[in-house]
C-alpha cells in the first residue's frame, strides 16, 4: 500500500518548441521533504522540465499536481508560487542590487512585513548561508560560489517548502561542484524544504540525493533510489551512468594504438 | 505579393494589439507593486538627474541657433523686434518637447531597453514571475509614471535654457535690444501654448518610454540574433520606434492646436 506523501506529481507532461517535442510524456513523483534529482544528458530537456513546472513555461499537455490540486487551477497555481523557490542556472541575482537588497527583495514585493523585519530576517537568510559580510557588496563583486549562495539565500528567505535547482552546479570545478551538492544537502535538512534538482552530474547527485529519475530524450528512462539507480543494468542508465568509465575505455584504447610512423 | 502585404499588415495589427495590451497591463500592475514611490523616485532620477547636462547643453545650443538664424532671416525684413517671438514659439510649441523627447529616448530610453534585454537574457525577469512579483509593476509601471514627470519638466528646463541662448546670440551677440527681445517672448506666449507643450512632452514620454520597455522587455522574441545581439538588436529598434513616433504623435498633436 502507497504510504508515500508526495509534494509534488507530474502527469504526462508534453512540451515542444518549433515543432519539434521536447519532454514526450515525462511522469514522475517527488516525495515531501526530500532531494530529487533529475538526471540526463545535455539538451534532453531537464531544464524545459523544471520551467514547466516552476510556471515559467506553460506545457503543450499534462498535468503538474501540488498538493493534490493540478496547477491549472489559478489558485493553485498562485498557493504553489508562494511556496515555491527556484535557484536558476546562472543565479538570475540583481545585479544593480547589493546582496542584502537581492534577498530583501522578494519579502519587499510579496510580503506587508515592516522594513525593520525584511532587514532582520534578510540579514539572517544571509547569516544562515554564512554571507552575512558581504551584505553590502554587488552580486558581480562576489565569486560563483558565493553567488550561488547568495541566490540560495534569496530563495529560502520567504520559507519555501519547494526549492526547484536548475543546474546548480553549470560551469564549476568538481571542488565547487562537489561545495554546492554539500550546500544544497546542508540546508535542505536544515529548513525541510522539498528539493527538485536538475543535473548531469552523476557521481555528486547519487551522494545526496533520496530519488533519483533519468531523462532521456523527452522521456523518463528511470525513477528509483540512488542505490539502484548505480545498480540498474537497463542500457539508457548504464549508457549514461557509465560514462567516464566508457570514456577511460576508449582512451586506453587510443593510448594503445601505435602512433604512425613516417 | 498580396500574400505577403496581408502577412504584413497582420503582424502590424498584431504587433499593435501586443503593445497596448502591455501598456494596459503596465498600467493596471501599478495597484500590485509595493513601495511604488521609491521606484518612482529612482526612475526620475535615472531618466531625469541624468540627462540634465545634454538636455542643458542641447537647449542653450538650440536656442543660439534659432537666435542666429531668426536674427538674419527677421532683419532681411526689419523685423528683428519679432526675434524673441519666433524663438520663444519655436521652443515651446515645437522644439523643446521634440527635442528633449529625442535627447531622452538617445539616452535613458536606449539605456532602459537594454537594462531588461538583459534582465530578460539572464533570468532576472523570469526570477522575479517566480517569486511572485509582477516583473511589469516592479521594472515598467515606476517608469512609466517618472516619463510622466520627467519629460514635461526636461522640456521646461529646454525652453528655459533656450529663450537664454536665443537671448545670447540675439541680444549679446547681434545688438538686438535685451528688453525688446524677452517683451516679446512675454507677449507671445499664451496658456495653450504651453499646454501644447507640456501634453506633447507628456505623451512622448508615454509613448516612448513603452516602446523602450516592451522592445526590451521582448528582447528574447528576437528570432533572427540571441544574447548579446538580441538585446543590441532590441535596443536599436526601441530607439528607432521611439524616434519615429515623436515624430508622427508630435504631427498628430500639433494637429488638434492648429
Amino acid at each position: 500500500m502507497e504510504t508515500t506523501d508526495f509534494a509534488l506529481e507530474v502527469e504526462g507532461l508534453e512540451k515542444g518548441f518549433d515543432g519539434s517535442a521536447v519532454l514526450k510524456g515525462v511522469s514522475l513523483r517527488v516525495p515531501r521533504g526530500s532531494i530529487f534529482t533529475v538526471l540526463g544528458p545535455s539538451g534532453t530537456g531537464k531544464s524545459v522540465l523544471l520551467k514547466c513546472i516552476g510556471n515559467i513555461l506553460a506545457p503543450d499537455s499534462g498535468r503538474i499536481v501540488f498538493e493534490g490540486r493540478p496547477l491549472r487551477d489559478p489558485a493553485a497555481r498562485e498557493d504553489f508560487r508562494k511556496r515555491c523557490s527556484f535557484l536558476f542556472q546562472g543565479n538570475a541575482l540583481f545585479d544593480s542590487l547589493t546582496a542584502l537588497e537581492n534577498v530583501a527583495l522578494p519579502l519587499e514585493q510579496t510580503t506587508s512585513l515592516g522594513k525593520v523585519e525584511i532587514f532582520k530576517r534578510s540579514l539572517k537568510a544571509l547569516q544562515q548561508l554564512e554571507m552575512k559580510d558581504f551584505a553590502d557588496r554587488y552580486p558581480g563583486r562576489l565569486s560563483g560560489g558565493m553567488q550561488k549562495r547568495l541566490a540560495l539565500a534569496r530563495a529560502i528567505v520567504t520559507q519555501p517548502e519547494i526549492v526547484l535547482f536548475d543546474e546548480p552546479t553549470a560551469g564549476l570545478d568538481p571542488l565547487r561542484r562537489n561545495a554546492v551538492f554539500s550546500m544544497i544537502a546542508k540546508y535542505q535538512r536544515r529548513f525541510r524544504f522539498t528539493a527538485l534538482v536538475v543535473t548531469h552530474d552523476v557521481p555528486e547527485a547519487l551522494a545526496v540525493s533520496d530519488r533519483v529519475a533519468l531523462l532521456n530524450q523527452g522521456r523518463i528512462a528511470f525513477e528509483g533510489t540512488p542505490a539502484a539507480f548505480a545498480a540498474s543494468s537497463e542500457s539508457g542508465v548504464a549508457l549514461f551512468r557509465d560514462s567516464v568509465d566508457a570514456l577511460h575505455r576508449t582512451l586506453a584504447a587510443i593510448r594503445s594504438e601505435q602512433p604512425a610512423t613516417s | 505579393m498580396v500574400r505577403q502585404l496581408g502577412q504584413t499588415t497582420l503582424g502590424i495589427v498584431r504587433d499593435t494589439g501586443d503593445f497596448t495590451l502591455f501598456c494596459g497591463r503596465a498600467f493596471m500592475s501599478l495597484s500590485k507593486t509595493r513601495r511604488l514611490p521609491r521606484r518612482i523616485l529612482r526612475a526620475v532620477y535615472e531618466q531625469g538627474a541624468v540627462c540634465l547636462p545634454v538636455i542643458a547643453i542641447v537647449g542653450v545650443f538650440t536656442g543660439l541657433v534659432l537666435g542666429l538664424q531668426g536674427y538674419h532671416v527677421l532683419s532681411r525684413f526689419g523685423s528683428e523686434g519679432l526675434l524673441g517671438t519666433l524663438v520663444s514659439l519655436s521652443l515651446v510649441r515645437e522644439m523643446a518637447p521634440v527635442l528633449a523627447a529625442l535627447m531622452l529616448v538617445g539616452q535613458a530610453g536606449s539605456a532602459f531597453a537594454a537594462e531588461l534585454g538583459i534582465q530578460r537574457n539572464t533570468e532576472q525577469i523570469a526570477a522575479l514571475e517566480t517569486m511572485g512579483v509582477n516583473s511589469l509593476g516592479y521594472l515598467v509601471a515606476p517608469r512609466l509614471i517618472a516619463a510622466l514627470l520627467v519629460f514635461p519638466a526636461q522640456a521646461a528646463l529646454f525652453v528655459v535654457l533656450g529663450l537664454w541662448g536665443g537671448s545670447l546670440s540675439g541680444s549679446v551677440l547681434l545688438g538686438v535690444d535685451s528688453g525688446v527681445y524677452w517683451s516679446a517672448v512675454e507677449r507671445a506666449v499664451e496658456f495653450r501654448d504651453l499646454r501644447e507643450c507640456f501634453l506633447k512632452a507628456a505623451s512622448f514620454g508615454v509613448l516612448t518610454t513603452a516602446i523602450c520597455a516592451y522592445m526590451g522587455f521582448h528582447a528574447d522574441r528576437n528570432t533572427s540574433s540571441a544574447g548579446a545581439r538580441a538585446v543590441s538588436a532590441s535596443t536599436t529598434r526601441a530607439v528607432v520606434f521611439s524616434s519615429i513616433t515623436v515624430l508622427i504623435a508630435d504631427y498628430v498633436i500639433s494637429s488638434f492646436f492648429i
